[in-house]
């Protein structure tokens, strides 16, 4: 890897001055520092993309480099004068557009009113709908968008609405345009086409900076890639000198640490749970897969790759249909959380403040909420077993409080989770669904909550674990499956258990992880 | 920490009074000396218990408009489902009066419950089975009410049977040792909304689904259901509060509970009840209801102010109270 370090100074030095040069740039929030010193340049006419995984930097550096976050330290040039921006509009007067992850548009406007929002062409006092159709035509033509500039933006699929969204970037002219994430939402057809337009953009000169988790687009588009992990440079390569498997240790390249409980031994045994070919929204994502007691089951891939989405339509909770769905090897014919709680199945999801906690009720109100009927059999409230369900948890889980009557949304992060996790604990079911459990918490609740989770497998309960944390995944699975656009795409099992191979076959194409698999 | 100071851990932190839920009451006791000292008539038992009795309308509604708004509904149709109750339930103790002679009255008042609980529950369905906005459907519903009672009384008004009315006038206007019997009813539905509200699973379910409904979806609280049943409890209220009118005023009129919906609701909010659903409080509620009178009958002994601005004191009234909420709770 070094020598690959070295060998940046050479593409540097063959190619033309930078569009934007950023020297040094680090950004904290509070004593949280995110990025630290970040150099890296753009060139016109270049696509060069940044990688990294969930959490790495590279969202806070886009926001650094398109003026919607002002940088704590470090420079940045365009053509070699010093420019700083306090908002994003001043970033786009100097001809940097970022365009959004996530759809940005009025959905009852048209195409052409929203590329014009907040700078609507006028004629007299009127707006100029004329002129401001025909700009948005050229510009749509330019990006490959067969949408007409008065179509409704709602009425357009997603990917032709990802495509105005670029457009809109395009309507001035630019010299570096930034897209995040710009396929994370299409179907691969249409991702082909979007690779096509960021060529024809570059062939046009632009400065093109590509973020993507999805390593085949970077390997088939960029000419140079730069590497973010943990908020820090890694380095910056020629495309050409990396392949996918090197691109995915470059953004791992971390031990595991002793945060994690010991491995246990395999067990044989029926599943407890069994899900055959579950479908969840319409069929956007489909897997089958079943976990045996005693066993932690990790389930990786990227974020979007659709892995809440298949446990929250395994729980009732979005459109979903099932072949078979068998707890403990009793058929559950329709599936909702009353019923799979009941059978014995509970789910946490990632979501602790939106959709876990009643952030402005007390500790019982919110520990109880989901057991309501196996605790209070009759219509009746026991305040005094709620009470003591309380005082229960707070010991067993070691939630840090002061008083009783704090309500969940004073709880620190880590004693939301653990409140969370008591919560659902409350139905004693056999299986544990877990969707990110430790996100946002600090280390030391971290490793108090793998112990939980490791206390309830080894007490013969099933698990699965939903991590988009690499070494969090590793560190407590016996068994992953990595999911890949809403398929599973591999299942990793004992020593091939490692954040390279989860990373691989979660960003890469995935046509040769079937001889890595079982390698 | 040890069990053994888990098991010290306070129940609450010290007796802390919370200005938030007892400021209804306070503002009560404070329009109460206002009303003292205006006119010294004010604070004597008969203008009291007046005063009181007829507040029993709004407050029994309001305590099922409780069960609604904490849910994170809202009912518009409460003042046209009383008159249409009302009409439903003249015509059925008139048609059963030859029959059954005084025995028509409770039967026409199981009549009412039933009619009422059927309206909420129509209410109810439309909003979770059509998902439609409570504001949209309640709006409609109100419209369709008012339109069937005007239908009903043809314009003008349908009375109750003269035969009836000597036995029926007593629940209004009599009283159980000196208590007039509204208000006994005002306290049990009172005492049955705080009951089911604090004491049983279904109130703690509504006030999760009002809190926030994706928390409640993903407990596997069945929510359309938890807001449907507040719907039919607001049926039913609105049922009980139409047995205790009849007998007042003896007819249905098209302008019978008319703009009513718009005292509960402000009775609801001023009690302390949260408009977004999530907090609710029924003695805050009936404390709102009580307000509301005891200002209208301030302002009639006081001479200072036309009483034909009453309605104005009480929208007042309401922004006020949410202004001192936004001041208070921003702290």
């Amino acid at each position: 890897m070094k020598q690959a370090a070295i060998d940046t100074k050479d593409v540097r030095a063959t190619s033309g001055p930078p569009v934007l040069r950023a020297e040094g740039l680090s950004k904290s929030y509070g004593p949280i520092t995110v990025l630290t010193d970040v150099t890296l340049d753009i060139r016109a006419g270049e696509v060069h993309a940044i990688i990294g995984e969930n959490g790495a930097g590279k969202s806070t550096l886009m926001k650094l480099l398109s003026g919607h976050a002002a940088p704590s330290g470090g420079t940045m040039k365009m053509a070699g004068a010093q420019v700083a921006f306090s908002d994003a509009v001043q970033a786009e007067d100097a001809g940097i557009v970022l365009v959004h992850q996530e759809i940005l548009l009025a959905p009852d406007l048209s195409v052409a009113q929203n590329l014009f929002l907040g700078r609507e062409l006028s004629r007299f006092f009127a707006v100029d709908d004329k002129r401001m159709n025909r700009r948005t035509a050229e510009v749509l033509a330019r990006v490959g968008c067969t949408a007409r500039p008065w179509s409704r933006v709602g009425d357009l699929p997603l990917a032709q609405r990802q495509l105005v969204q670029i457009a809109r970037a395009l309507l001035d002219d630019r010299k570096v345009i930034i897209l995040d994430e710009p396929t994370a939402m299409l179907a691969n057809d249409e991702v082909d086409a979007l690779l096509d337009i960021v060529r024809s953009l570059r062939a046009q000169g632009v400065a093109v900076l590509y973020i993507s988790h999805r390593l085949e687009e970077v390997e088939a588009l960029a000419d140079r890639v730069t590497v973010l992990r943990d908020g820090k440079m890694i380095g910056t390569w020629p495309a050409a000198d990396l392949d996918q498997r090197q691109m995915a240790e470059l953004m791992v390249g971390r031990e595991l640490s002793m945060l994690y409980p010991p491995k246990r031994e395999p067990v044989e045994a029926e599943p407890a749970l069994m899900v055959e070919d579950l479908s969840v929204d319409h069929g956007a994502i489909r897997g089958t897969f079943s976990v045996k007691p005693g066993e932690v089951l990790g389930i990786g891939g990227m974020i979007g790759a659709g892995r809440t989405e298949m446990m929250e339509g395994l729980m009732g909770l979005r459109p979903a249909q099932a072949g078979a769905v068998r707890v403990n090897g009793k058929t559950i014919n329709k599936p909702d959380v009353g019923t799979m709680m009941a059978a014995g199945v509970v789910y946490l999801t990632e979501d602790r403040k939106g959709k876990g906690l009643l952030l402005n009720e007390g500790l019982g109100p919110n520990l109880i909420l989901q057991a309501l009927d196996m605790i209070n059999p009759g219509l009746r409230l026991d305040r005094k077993k709620e009470l003591a369900a309380t005082r229960e948890t707070v010991k067993e889980y070691d939630i840090r409080i002061r008083s009783l009557s704090i309500q969940a949304g004073q709880l620190s992060g880590g004693n939301q989770q653990k409140l969370l996790l008591a919560k659902v604990m409350q139905a004693n079911p056999s299986v544990v669904i877990i969707d990110e459990p430790t996100r946002g918490i600090d280390i030391g609740n971290k490793s108090q909550i793998y112990r939980f989770i490791d206390d309830l497998v080894r007490a013969g309960k099933a698990c699965i674990v939903i991590s988009s944390e690499l070494p969090e995944l590793v560190g407590l699975s016996d068994r992953v499956l990595v999911m890949r656009a809403g398929r599973f795409a591999a299942e990793l099992t004992g020593t091939d258990i490692t954040e390279q191979n989860v990373v691989y076959a979660a960003a890469s194409s995935g046509n040769d992880t079937k001889g890595r698999k079982r390698a | 920490m040890s069990s053994a100071e888990i098991a010290s851990l306070p129940e609450s932190e010290g007796f802390k009074i919370r200005w938030g839920d007892l400021a209804p009451f306070i503002a009560l006791g404070v329009i109460i000396l206002l009303g003292t000292m205006i006119n010294s008539n004010f604070m004597s038992a008969n203008n009291l218990l007046n005063v009181i009795t007829r507040s029993a309308f709004i407050a029994i509604i309001g305590v099922g408009a409780t069960f609604v708004i904490a849910t994170g509904g809202l009912d518009l149709s409460i003042g046209s489902m009383l008159a249409f109750v009302v009409g439903i339930m003249i015509m059925a103790m008139n048609a059963l009066a030859p029959a059954l002679g005084p025995w028509a009255i409770p039967a026409g008042a199981v009549v009412a419950l039933v009619v009422g609980s059927l309206c909420g529950l129509l209410n109810g369905l439309i909003v979770t089975v059509g998902r439609i906005e409570p504001f949209i459907v309640t709006l409609g519903t109100m419209g369709i009410f008012r339109a069937l009672i005007t239908y009903m009384t043809d314009g003008g008004s349908l009375s109750i049977d003269r035969s009836l009315r000597s036995a029926y006038r007593p629940l209004y206007f009599g009283d159980f040792l000196g208590v007039p019997y509204p208000v006994i009813i005002t306290l049990v539905i009172a005492l049955l909304g705080a009951f089911i509200l604090y004491r049983t699973k279904y109130g703690r379910r509504v006030t999760a689904v009002g809190s926030n409904s994706d928390v409640a979806r993903f407990s596997g609280v069945h929510v359309g259901g938890v807001r449907t049943m507040a719907f039919v409890i607001q049926g039913f209220c609105v049922a009980v509060a139409a047995i205790c009118y009849v007998p007042r005023l003896g007819a249905a009129t098209p302008t019978t509970g008319q703009l009513w919906e718009l005292q509960v609701i402000t009775a609801v909010v001023i009690g302390g009840t949260l408009l977004r659903g999530g907090k609710a409080h029924i003695w805050g509620t009936v404390a709102g209801a009580l307000i509301l009178e005891v200002i209208a009958n301030v302002m009639v002994l006081s001479d200072m102010v036309s009483e034909y601005l009453v309605a104005a004191v009480q929208g007042a009234i309401i922004i006020i109270a949410m202004l001192a909420h936004r001041f208070t709770s921003s702290r």
